[in-house]
């Protein structure tokens, strides 16, 4: 298989859809079912789903799941603050994908877990606590963004996720003798001084930071979950509901974007130098 | 023996640069992988490309992150103490 090949038909999933089916869930009581996050929108009940977020194999991570949740329910208030102070970035950054402002991506968190403390007592262990967590903020998101007339930025992406990474223009052409290879101009050369390096490390951090947050949404959110919050592929697959393959093209596409502001900004250096 | 393909040299740069990610979450098989490596070894463009993007997900590891604000903290620790009452 072409690893380029293939990609245009690309299924945005769920994700990319404002709200498929209406609001799955009441704003008033937003603890969806751990299983479906969208109504009518999984297999049947009677068709096994695979849940990519609970690793059978992974037993210690069960097994401390199993732990923090009993820790919760027995109203420990320490746990509680952890995960509140562990999981509340990566939740903003997922709400902010929904609305316009700072401040309403930390209502939507703090409903978020509002609704955690609320619903604690009916979560049945079918998916990660944190899964189950991002599912609500989800569920709060959608609704939230429908509610400020905001244009749900989850589906302007098509575009964005098609065509190469690299500008063509940069490889030799179908008929060269090395056709598809790197030109001599166009071929990737070393970052020098390193991006470590003490006079650059603080001008790097800003172009990164601000790079990031010119991506694409969906992009972003990949990008920012997996590199920034650290999260597995698997994990933001089912805390945002989409597929494999969608995951890792829009990883690829934020990351190869970040890496070309990069590149330009040492570029940049040397016709300045 | 001239018509053996030379390891690295069946899959060309435009397709590492799209490959890059699969690659490093582990997502090619082994011949792909080997292809890859092979072709990084012979390519310094590749090579320096592929070293890149392991740079740019350090760094982007490194972006500060933003916090829920201290009342809504304070709020949400309430909460929690009103709906669970730990066990004595």
């Amino acid at each position: 298989m072409s690893p380029t090949g293939s990609r245009g038909g690309l299924s945005l999933g769920s994700f990319a859809s404002p709200d498929g089916g209406g609001p799955s869930v009441a704003p008033e009581t937003p603890v969806p079912d751990e299983t479906t996050t969208e109504p009518g929108g999984d297999a049947p009940a009677a068709v096994p789903m695979p849940r990519p977020w609970s690793d059978p194999s992974d037993d210690a991570a069960a097994e401390r799941d199993a732990q923090l949740l009993r820790r919760l329910r027995a109203g420990e208030e320490a746990a509680f603050a952890q995960i509140v102070d562990d999981w509340s970035p990566m939740l903003l950054r997922t709400a902010r994908t929904f609305v316009s402002t700072d401040a309403s991506a930390q209502e939507i968190v703090q409903e978020t877990w509002l609704a955690v403390v609320k619903g604690l007592d009916r979560f049945e262990g079918r998916s990660t606590l944190r899964t189950w967590v991002f599912r609500i903020l989800m569920n709060l998101g959608r609704s939230r963004g429908v509610r400020e007339a905001r244009s749900v930025p989850l589906s302007s992406f098509g575009p964005d996720d098609n065509g190469p990474t690299v500008d063509p223009s940069r490889f030799r052409g179908a008929d060269d003798r090395h056709a598809h290879n790197w030109t001599p101009a166009g071929a990737p050369q070393p970052w020098e001084p390193s991006p470590e390096d003490a006079l650059l490390a603080g001008e790097i951090r800003g172009e990164v930071g601000r790079a990031l947050e010119t991506l694409p949404a969906r992009q972003r959110l990949v990008v920012s979950l997996r590199d920034v919050h650290g999260l597995s592929s698997d994990e933001v697959c089912s805390a945002l509901d989409i597929s494999a393959v969608n995951q890792r093209v829009l990883l690829h596409r934020g990351r190869a974007h970040l890496r070309k502001v990069l590149e330009d900004y040492y570029r940049g250096r040397e016709v300045t130098a | 023996m001239s018509n053996q393909p030379v390891p690295g040299m069946t899959i060309t740069c435009t397709e590492i640069v799209e490959v890059v990610t699969e690659y490093l979450e582990g997502q090619v098989d082994e011949a792909l992988r080997a292809e890859v490596e092979a072709h990084l070894a012979l390519c310094p463009g590749c090579d320096h490309y592929l070293d890149q993007m392991r740079e740019t997900i350090r760094l982007v590891g490194r972006v500060p992150v933003e916090s829920l604000s201290d009342a809504a903290r304070d709020d949400l620790m309430a909460a929690f103490r009103t709906f669970h009452t730990p066990a004595t």
